[in-house]
């Protein structure tokens, strides 16, 4: 068995309530990692062949929560989840933070497969090698905060009563659902603690079309052995030190970003991207700090950065909500993107997703989207049900955002997302509305604009992603570039948080990998042919898609048509990315990743990686 | 030779903890040699998002659980006030956890013996690890004359005390 991993996964048919334990073999392991890796691996070698006709949405679909084998040693610990995805039709890596990860290790288990969909609501109770199906009728209905509070206060009871003489339970650690994610709304994440949620991918959805409310898990064993402990201390005080020394990084998290990626880098999306600019200094960092965050740092599992800050309004019309500082992306997507500029505003609405189960980025773009229909008249009040959906009516994207957690109105259609709602309104109205849905592939565009050329992602980085829009997954050259596709692919398949490496030497997660796995692995040799074969799978299981849509390159390896638009306002007002360009560019990433002209992977390079039928599958996209 | 021991004291700022868990972390790397936090003698409670703190021995001036040992496993250490664990003569029994004011004391995971912060010899490694992170929640200082005991509290009356510091009124609904 390989050191750094528990040894054993959970799998679990909420069908026939079959459980049972399951391993994978080394040469896997070591070729796929954990997390996103082991995923894409696990659902081609079980779904790839019929993986068009999947409805990701009907029991069929697989829903994953890997561990990597870096979980809880590298600093700053995450899960990732996985499947097929409602949004993209593909697989995506989404991590969220906290200790679920470290607890299901502690449990003895890499990660839990779900397979199945239960007819009742239940919820999945791990505790080491005791695991139940236990009813969450209950629970079901309930919001964020309520579901936590709810299995937090059933697991210490039924923990206590089974172990009297233990002494206090700590808390179990939990991923859930909220409503969103019960009426299967693609925009639905699934969520820890309260702000921490797996977005992309919109997994929520997933795990409510299996009638599961939440997992809880507490694992009371030791994180497995590494293969040098010595080396673990010593990296994981580097990590650290390096981490302590970017004080403001610490101390603002990516909540100065609200104010800055507009106001410096005019790469924010504005009024449904309309513009990537705005100077509201209401909007300013030093208004977050001093008005709403109560708590300057909150982190997670052995996390030196503690990049979220706890936000409460304490006064005035949104007075007790409460949320995380709110990050970047919820400060932009449920600001500026709304037309919102005041902190109190950005929290209430912040607060309100986060209880509904919702993604803050996916559900954000909706509902910009929706409003600029409005703006253009093209949507009326009447098609929303009576809303005056105008940029800065904070009241008014909240009454929607309801409307569509509960699918209810006009947001029965907007609970599809940005790419499929466009597509039924498109429809409906006779328009063609897919001009301002600020998307690729299913997956809205991450707050990070291209038309600027500022920020970091590059004109063809979410054009070529396999995972869409996620921010977090760009496509981009050199391909070692720590924020290439394939690199973050590492971060995914190892599972740690991203965001302790900003400031560490390139090398140091290999070497951090070596130290627990004792597994040399150099850059070249994750590169090709590790994340190459992972970025494969992906790519193939994105074209093959279905059954509600599937994907051709030559559409849809595109940026939605707003980056084509110039710039209208702010310093680098007139600026756009040229389309004969970016279709050079794609035309380079394709070549350096091994898909042909059409943007399908090679036969020799598949057959290279030792994925013969994953070509063999691909044919009939020739 | 070594320099005479003072008898310390942890203070704790709870409401300031960032529920990083390093503690945990160098607490049961120090005494198991692994990362365990099951087995960590300061634990983080949870008990409502963002209401994270840490929950340890806060060595009452009437030592109860000292007291109430049936079997003289607990000893006060004379050196730093810790209370010391005889892991022969413990036999697992509880009556330690019923007689701590805060039910701190908490079994090994594995083992058939209790789990009591010992303040690593009068060199915390908590108190090291919150520090060099700026946390600062806990801070090593010479016990003195005060009333510790008062720090000896159940997690929920913790959490219900930093619900309403941290989330005001609206704390109370999260209980």
């Amino acid at each position: 068995m390989i050191p750094g991993y528990a040894g054993k996964f959970l799998e679990v048919d909420l069908f026939t309530k079959n459980i049972k334990e399951t391993t994978f073999s080394d040469d896997i392991l070591k070729d796929y990692i954990g997390g996103r890796g082991l995923a894409a691996k696990i659902l081609w070698d079980r779904l790839g062949s019929k993986w068009s006709e999947i409805d990701p949405l009907e029991p069929e679909n697989i829903l994953l929560f890997l561990t990597g084998p870096l979980t809880g040693f590298f600093p700053g610990g995450r899960i990732c989840v996985s499947g097929k995805s409602p949004q993209s039709n593909g697989v995506v890596g989404s991590t969220v933070a906290g200790e679920f990860g470290v607890e299901l290790k502690c449990a003895g288990y890499d990660g839990i497969m779900v397979s199945g969909a239960s007819e009742e609501p239940v919820y999945l109770f791990v505790k080491d090698s005791e695991v139940e199906i236990r009813k969450a009728n209950h629970i079901w209905g309930e919001d964020a905060k309520q579901t936590i509070s709810k299995i937090t206060k059933e697991s210490r009871e039924l923990l206590r009563k089974r172990f009297p003489r233990k002494g206090e339970w700590k808390e179990p650690s939990i991923l859930y659902i909220g409503p969103a994610g019960e009426n299967k709304v693609r925009t639905a994440v699934v969520a820890a603690k309260w702000t921490h949620a797996a977005g992309y991918g919109g997994y929520g959805a997933v795990m409510g079309s299996k009638k599961l409310k939440a997992i809880a898990v507490k694992g009371t064993g030791p994180l497995p052995e590494v293969a040098d402990m010595n080396s673990v201390k010593r990296l994981m005080q580097n990590v650290c030190k390096d981490v302590y020394e970017s004080e403001l990084w610490r101390r603002w998290g990516t909540g100065a970003a609200g104010y800055e990626v507009g106001a410096k880098t005019s790469s924010e999306p504005v009024r449904n991207w309309q513009e990537e600019w705005h100077d509201e200094k209401s909007f300013g960092v030093d208004q977050f700090e001093n008005r709403v965050w109560i708590k300057p740092y909150w982190g997670d599992f052995g996390c030196p950065t503690t990049c979220l800050k706890i936000a409460v309004v304490k006064t005035g019309k949104f007075k007790g909500a409460i949320t995380d500082n709110p990050d970047y992306e919820l400060q932009a997507y449920l600001g500026p993107n709304l037309g919102i500029f005041t902190p109190e505003e950005n929290v209430f609405l912040a607060s309100l997703i986060d209880d509904l189960g919702l993604c803050g980025i996916q559900t954000g773009n909706v509902l910009g989207f929706a409003a600029e229909l409005f703006q253009r008249g093209i949507l009326t009040r009447e098609d929303l049900d009576g809303l005056e959906l105008s940029w800065g009516k904070a009241e008014a994207f909240a009454t929607l955002a309801r409307k569509i957690a509960f699918r209810e109105g006009i947001g029965n259609l907007l609970a599809e997302g940005t790419y499929r709602a466009a597509l039924k309104i498109g429809e409906m109205k006779k328009k063609d509305v897919l001009v301002y849905a600020v998307q690729s592939k299913g997956i809205a565009i991450g707050a990070h604009g291209i038309r600027s050329g500022k920020d970091y992602p590059e004109t063809y980085s979410y054009a070529c992603s396999v995972q869409g829009g996620d921010h977090t997954s760009t496509a981009c050259f050199p391909l070692h570039d720590f924020r290439s596709e394939l690199m973050m692919t590492f971060n995914d398949s190892a599972v740690y948080c991203y965001f302790n490496i900003f400031g560490v030497p390139r090398n140091l997660k290999f070497e951090f990998y070596k130290a627990v796995t004792g597994i040399e692995l150099t850059q070249e040799e994750w590169l090709n042919p590790k994340a190459l074969r992972i970025l494969q799978l992906q790519r193939a299981m994105l074209l093959l898609g279905g059954p509600d849509l599937k994907w051709n390159p030559k559409t849809h390896d595109a940026n939605p048509p707003r980056f084509y638009e110039p710039l209208p306002s702010g310093p680098y007002k007139g600026r756009t990315v040229d389309k004969a360009d970016v279709e050079k560019e794609i035309a380079n990433y394709y070549e350096a990743v091994g898909w042909d002209e059409n943007g399908i992977p090679k036969t020799e390079v598949l057959r290279k990686l030792g994925l013969n039928d994953v070509d063999k599958a691909l044919e009939k996209l020739h | 030779m070594t320099a005479k021991r003072e008898p310390i004291w942890i203070a704790r700022e709870l409401s300031k903890c960032s529920g990083c868990r390093k503690c945990e972390i160098a607490c049961s790397l120090f005494h198991e040699k692994r990362i365990w936090p099951e087995a960590s003698r300061i634990r983080v409670f949870m008990l409502v998002p963002g209401l994270d703190f840490p929950h340890f021995c806060t060595q009452c001036e009437d030592y109860p659980c000292v007291e109430a040992c049936p079997t003289k496993a607990l000893s006060v250490s004379k050196e730093t006030g810790a209370v010391l664990v005889d892991k022969d003569k413990c036999i697992g029994c509880g009556q330690c956890i019923d007689a701590c004011p805060g039910r701190i004391p908490h079994m090994h995971p594995t083992e058939n013996y209790v789990l009591i912060c010992d303040l690593c010899k009068g060199n915390p490694q908590c108190v090291k690890v919150c520090r060099e992170g700026g946390w600062n929640v806990l801070t090593k200082v010479v016990r003195k004359e005060q009333a510790y005991k008062l720090y000896a509290r159940k997690p929920e009356e913790i959490t219900r005390d930093l619900a309403i510091k941290i989330y005001g009124e609206q704390g109370e609904k999260l209980l």
